[in-house]
C-alpha cells in the first residue's frame, strides 16, 4: 500500500517535473555567477573581521562616500559592539572630520558644525535630483541595507567591484558614459570602475589590491546592513540549546505518562 | 461546554467565585478534563502549535507597533530603526516576520490533516468552515502586515493586490480607489492597513473561540475516523495527555522557528523589501510571499483578469462545500485506498502551484500552472464526488480502544511509537 | 374580531415602520465610515492638472508632475511626426499608431515613465541622448523609443503610456 502510494506521488512530481522542463525563453540577459568568497559572517558562529571593518570603512569614506549616502548609520554605530568597534575616540575625530549642517541659531540662520558621533552619516548629495543631476542621470543606490537589497549580497557586490572589463565582448555597444560590467544586470552599469590598485592607503600592512579593498568593503557593508549579527548568532546559539534540552526532557517526561495508556 | 460541569471547586474562596461566574469549570471542561481520543498522532498538536503562534504574533505585534511610525516617509525608517536602535528589536521583528511564516507553515500541515483523516466530514462541517474563514483572515492580516514595512515588494505587492478588484466591471475602479484612499497606494492605504493590521488578530482570536467551542461539542476525530464509543476506553483527559504531548511538540517547533529567526531570518523574505518603497520603480519580479505562491499561480494561469481573480477566490471558496463534496461515509484516509493517493497527488499539486507560482509567468510555466489549476478544481469538484461512490474502503475497527489494541498486538503494517507518526502517518492503522 | 384584526395590523406597521427606520438610520450612520475611507480633498486636488503649453516652442519639451509622475510634454517639429508617422506598425513591438498616441500631432504628452522597470527616460533636454530612434532613451536597461514614444529598442514591454488628455484651450490641456 505505502509503496504503491509513493509510486504514484513520484509519478505526480515526475510528471510536474517533465512539464517543466519545457523551454521558456530567457527573460534577462544571465551574467556569470557570483564569484563566492568564504565571509567570515557565515555560518552558525560567524562573526565580522574587525579589521577588515575598519579598513572597509576607510575605503567606503575615501571612494564610495563621493556619490553613495548611507542614512541609516550613525558614527555612533561604529563603535558599537559587534562593528568596527573604533575606540569612541576614534569615532569622535572621525565624525569631526565631516561638516554637518544644524540650526536654526538665535537669529534664524541655519549654520555648519562639527560632526558628532549621534550624527548620521553625511551625504553627499542633499537630494535625490541633485544625485541624478551628478551622475548623468543614473542615481547612486544608498548603501545602507545594499548587502541585503540584493541577491547573494556579498559575494554579488564583491563580483561587481572586482567584475569590471576594459573591453566589452563583440557586437555589444556601450551607451555613453556606460561601462561594462557582466555582473550587473543588462551588463552596462553607469558606476566607473570605482576601486584601483592603493586607492586607499592601508595602515596595518595589508596589501591594498582591488581584491582586498573590495572585500574589505563588502564587509563593511554587509555589517552596515546587519550590525546586530554577532548578538543574534550568539544569543541564538544559547537559546537553541536551551530548547533542545528542553525537547529531550519533554520527549522523556511524555513517554513516560503516555506508558500507561495504550494508543 | 455542554452539559453539567464536573468540576468541584475545593476551597470556599473557589466555591463563592464558581457559584457567581463559572469560568474556572468552563477551563476544567474544555481544557483540562475534556475526554480526547487516545489515538492521535502528532499531526494532531498543530492546533495548540497554532493557538501559540497567534498569542506570539500578537504580543510581539504590540510592543512593534509601540516602535514603528504609519507613515511613508517614516515607515522603513522606523522599521529600521527598531533592527538597529531599538533593544532587542531586531530579535521581536525577525520573529513577527518569521512568525507568519511558521504561522502558515502549521495551518497548511493542520489543513492537510484534515483534508487526510476526513475531519470536516458530519458532524465537524461548521468546524470546518470556521476554520476556513479563519484561514481567511489569517491571509488578510498578513497581506496587510506585509505593506506595513513600506519596502519595495510591501508597495507592489499591495498595488498588484487591490489591483484585483479593478477587473470587476464599473464598480472596479471605484473600489480600487476606496481601497487605496487614492490613486495609487500611498499613505492613506499604509494607514488604513496599519489599523487593520492590529484589528484582525482579535477577530481571529474570536473565530478561534468559536472553532474551540465547535471542536468541543462532537469532540476531536481522530486518525481512525470512528467515532468515540466508550470515554472510559477510547479517550483521555486532555490534561495531561495531551497538554504534555502539545507542549512537546510546540517546543519542537519553535525550534524550527527560532532556527530561522536566529540564522536565517531573511530566507524566506524578499531582498527587494529592502529597498524602500518608491512608486516610479517596478521591481524586476513580483511575487508575494511564499504562502500566497499557489493562489498567485492560480490567478495568472487565466489569461482574463476578471477570470483569474474569481477563480483564484474561488480556490478557497470550494474549502467551504468540501463537506458536501466528499460523497464517502468513511472519514480517516487510512481506511479508503484510493482516496490516498489521490491525496498524495493533491499534496504534489498544491506544491507544484506553490513553485509555480514564484516563476514568471511565462511560456511552460503558464501551461504548467493551468494544468495543476485544473487539476487543484477537478480534486474537490470531480474527484471527491466519484471517489466515494466507486471506492471500496477498508474494513473499519470497531472502536478506537479495538484499533489501539490491535496495533499493539499483532500489528501487520508497522505501527509502533507515536513519535514515527510525525514522519509517516499514513503507516499507521 | 375585526377590532382585533384591525390592531393587529397597526402593531405589524409599526413593527414595519420602526424596522424600516432603524435600517435607514444604521445605512446613513455606516456610510460616512466607509466613505471616509474613498481619497480625501486633499488627494482629489492632485487628481488633475492643468497645463499651459504656450511656453514650450516647436521642438522643445516640458516636463510636468501627475500623480507623483513626470509628465513628458513634447512640441513637435514637422520631421519628427513625419518620422512617427513613417514607422509601419508591424515594426513596432507593441503597436499603435501616431494618431491614438497624439491628439494633435504637435503635442505628444506622456507618462515620462520606461515601462521596463520604471526609470525616468532621457530625451528631455536639449543636449540629452535621444537613442536610436530620435525619441527618447532610458540610461538603465538601454530602452529606445521613437518620436512618438514608442518602444523600439531594449527590454522595455509597452510604450510610454499616454495619460488621460482634454484640450481646454487651443495652448491649454488637463491631464487626468
Amino acid at each position: 500500500m505505502f509503496r504503491s502510494k509513493i509510486a504514484v506521488t513520484a509519478l505526480a512530481l515526475a510528471a510536474l517535473a517533465a512539464i517543466n522542463l519545457t523551454p521558456v525563453a530567457a527573460v534577462e540577459a544571465e551574467g556569470p555567477a557570483n564569484k563566492k568568497l568564504d565571509w567570515s559572517f557565515e555560518g552558525i558562529f560567524g562573526t565580522y573581521d574587525r579589521g577588515s571593518l575598519q579598513r572597509g570603512y576607510r575605503v567606503y569614506k575615501e571612494v564610495c562616500a563621493s556619490c553613495h549616502s548611507m542614512n541609516l548609520l550613525s558614527y555612533r554605530n561604529l563603535s558599537q559592539p559587534g562593528g568596527p568597534e573604533f575606540t569612541l575616540e576614534q569615532v569622535k575625530a572621525l565624525a569631526a572630520e565631516f561638516d554637518v549642517q544644524d540650526g536654526p541659531n538665535d537669529e534664524g540662520e541655519m549654520f555648519e558644525r562639527a560632526g558628532l558621533p549621534s550624527d548620521r552619516f553625511v551625504s553627499p548629495f542633499p537630494n535625490e535630483e541633485a544625485a541624478r543631476a551628478s551622475n548623468g542621470g543614473a542615481l547612486p543606490p544608498d548603501l545602507s541595507l545594499i548587502v541585503k537589497a540584493r541577491k547573494d549580497g556579498p559575494n554579488y557586490l564583491y563580483s561587481l567591484l572586482t567584475g569590471y572589463e576594459e573591453n566589452p565582448p563583440a557586437g555589444v555597444e556601450l551607451g555613453e558614459g556606460m561601462n561594462y560590467n557582466p555582473y550587473f544586470t543588462g551588463h552596462q552599469i553607469a558606476m566607473a570602475p570605482p576601486l584601483s590598485e592603493e586607492a586607499v592607503e592601508y595602515t596595518d600592512g595589508t596589501k591594498p589590491s582591488v581584491e582586498n579593498l573590495s572585500k574589505d568593503v563588502v564587509m563593511f557593508l554587509a555589517w552596515a546592513a546587519e550590525p546586530k549579527l554577532e548578538e543574534r548568532k550568539s544569543l541564538g546559539f544559547k537559546v537553541l540549546i536551551y530548547l533542545i534540552i528542553l525537547a529531550g526532557l519533554m520527549y522523556a517526561a511524555n513517554k513516560k505518562l503516555w506508558s500507561r495508556i495504550k494508543h | 461546554m455542554s452539559g453539567q460541569s464536573t468540576y468541584q471547586p475545593t476551597s470556599a474562596v473557589g466555591k463563592w467565585f464558581e457559584s457567581r461566574l463559572p469560568v474556572m469549570g468552563l477551563v476544567h471542561d474544555t481544557m483540562l478534563n475534556f475526554p480526547t481520543p487516545k489515538n492521535l498522532n502528532y499531526w494532531w498538536t498543530f492546533g495548540g502549535i497554532l493557538a501559540t503562534f497567534l498569542v506570539l504574533q500578537i504580543i510581539t505585534g504590540i510592543v512593534l507597533a509601540m516602535q514603528y511610525t504609519p507613515h511613508v516617509d517614516f515607515a522603513f525608517e522606523s522599521v529600521e530603526k527598531i533592527m538597529r536602535d531599538v533593544n532587542y528589536g531586531w530579535l521581536l521583528r525577525y520573529a513577527h516576520a518569521n512568525g507568519a511564516s511558521m504561522f502558515f507553515l502549521a495551518v497548511y500541515i493542520h489543513i492537510f490533516r484534515g483534508l487526510y483523516y476526513g475531519s470536516y466530514k458530519q458532524p465537524r462541517e461548521l468546524l470546518w468552515i470556521i476554520g476556513v474563514i479563519i484561514y481567511l483572515v489569517m491571509m488578510a492580516t498578513a497581506f496587510m502586515g506585509y505593506l506595513l514595512p513600506w519596502g519595495q515588494m510591501s508597495f507592489w505587492g499591495a498595488t498588484v493586490i487591490t489591483n484585483f478588484f479593478s477587473a470587476f466591471p464599473i464598480v472596479g475602479d471605484p473600489i480600487v480607489e476606496w481601497l487605496r484612499g487614492g490613486f495609487v497606494v500611498g499613505n492613506p492605504t499604509l494607514n488604513r492597513f496599519f489599523s487593520l493590521h492590529y484589528l484582525t488578530p482579535f477577530i481571529l482570536v474570536g473565530l478561534v473561540g468559536l472553532h474551540v467551542w465547535a471542536l468541543h461539542v462532537p469532540g476531536n476525530a481522530n486518525p481512525t475516523g470512528v467515532e468515540v464509543k466508550s470515554v472510559k476506553d477510547d479517550t483521555v483527559p486532555f490534561h495531561p495527555y495531551y497538554t504534555l504531548k502539545d507542549s512537546f511538540a510546540i517546543v519542537v517547533f519553535m525550534i524550527l522557528f527560532l532556527w530561522f529567526v536566529f540564522f536565517a531570518p531573511n530566507f524566506l523574505g524578499e531582498v527587494d523589501n529592502y529597498i524602500k518603497a518608491n512608486p516610479l520603480v517596478t521591481p524586476a519580479h513580483i511575487v508575494p510571499e511564499w504562502y500566497f505562491l499557489p493562489f498567485y499561480a492560480i490567478l495568472r494561469a487565466v489569461p482574463d483578469k476578471l477570470g483569474g481573480v474569481l477563480l483564484m477566490f474561488a480556490s478557497i471558496g470550494v474549502l467551504f462545500i468540501l463537506p458536501w463534496l466528499d460523497t464517502s461515509k468513511v472519514k480517516s484516509a487510512t481506511f479508503r485506498p484510493l482516496y490516498k493517493q489521490f491525496f498524495f497527488i493533491f499534496v504534489a499539486v498544491s506544491i507544484g502551484l506553490g513553485y509555480l507560482g514564484g516563476k514568471p509567468a511565462e511560456g511552460g510555466y503558464i501551461l504548467a500552472a493551468r494544468i495543476l489549476t485544473a487539476y487543484y478544481f477537478a480534486h474537490f469538484l470531480i474527484i471527491m464526488p466519484i471517489l466515494g461512490l466507486i471506492e471500496k474502503p477498508k474494513k473499519l475497527p470497531e472502536s478506537i480502544a479495538k484499533a489501539v489494541l490491535d496495533k499493539n498486538g499483532d500489528d501487520p503494517g508497522g505501527g509502533g511509537a507515536p513519535a514515527e507518526a510525525v514522519t509517516a502517518p499514513e503507516t499507521k492503522g | 374580531m375585526a377590532h382585533t384584526d384591525q390592531s393587529d395590523t397597526t402593531r405589524r406597521d409599526f413593527l414595519y415602520i420602526a424596522t424600516g427606520s432603524f435600517a435607514a438610520a444604521t445605512a446613513f450612520s455606516i456610510w460616512p465610515l466607509i466613505d471616509q475611507m474613498n481619497p480625501d480633498a486633499s488627494v482629489l486636488a492632485l487628481s488633475s492638472t492643468e497645463v499651459d503649453l504656450t511656453p514650450v516652442e516647436v521642438g522643445q519639451s516640458m516636463t510636468v508632475k501627475w500623480r507623483g509622475s513626470p509628465i513628458f510634454i513634447r512640441r513637435r517639429t514637422a520631421e519628427e511626426i513625419k518620422e512617427a508617422l513613417a514607422v509601419p506598425l508591424e515594426d513596432l513591438p507593441d503597436p499603435e499608431a501616431d494618431s491614438e498616441r497624439a491628439e494633435k500631432p504637435e503635442w505628444l504628452i506622456m507618462v515620462g515613465v520606461c515601462t521596463h522597470l520604471g526609470c525616468i527616460p532621457k530625451g528631455q533636454k536639449l543636449g540629452d541622448e535621444r537613442g536610436d530612434y530620435n525619441g527618447w532613451f532610458c540610461p538603465c536597461h538601454g530602452s529606445h523609443y521613437d518620436t512618438a514614444g514608442r518602444i523600439r529598442k531594449g527590454p522595455a514591454p509597452l510604450n510610454l503610456v499616454v495619460p488621460p488628455i482634454e484640450y481646454l484651450e487651443e495652448t491649454k490641456i488637463r491631464i487626468g
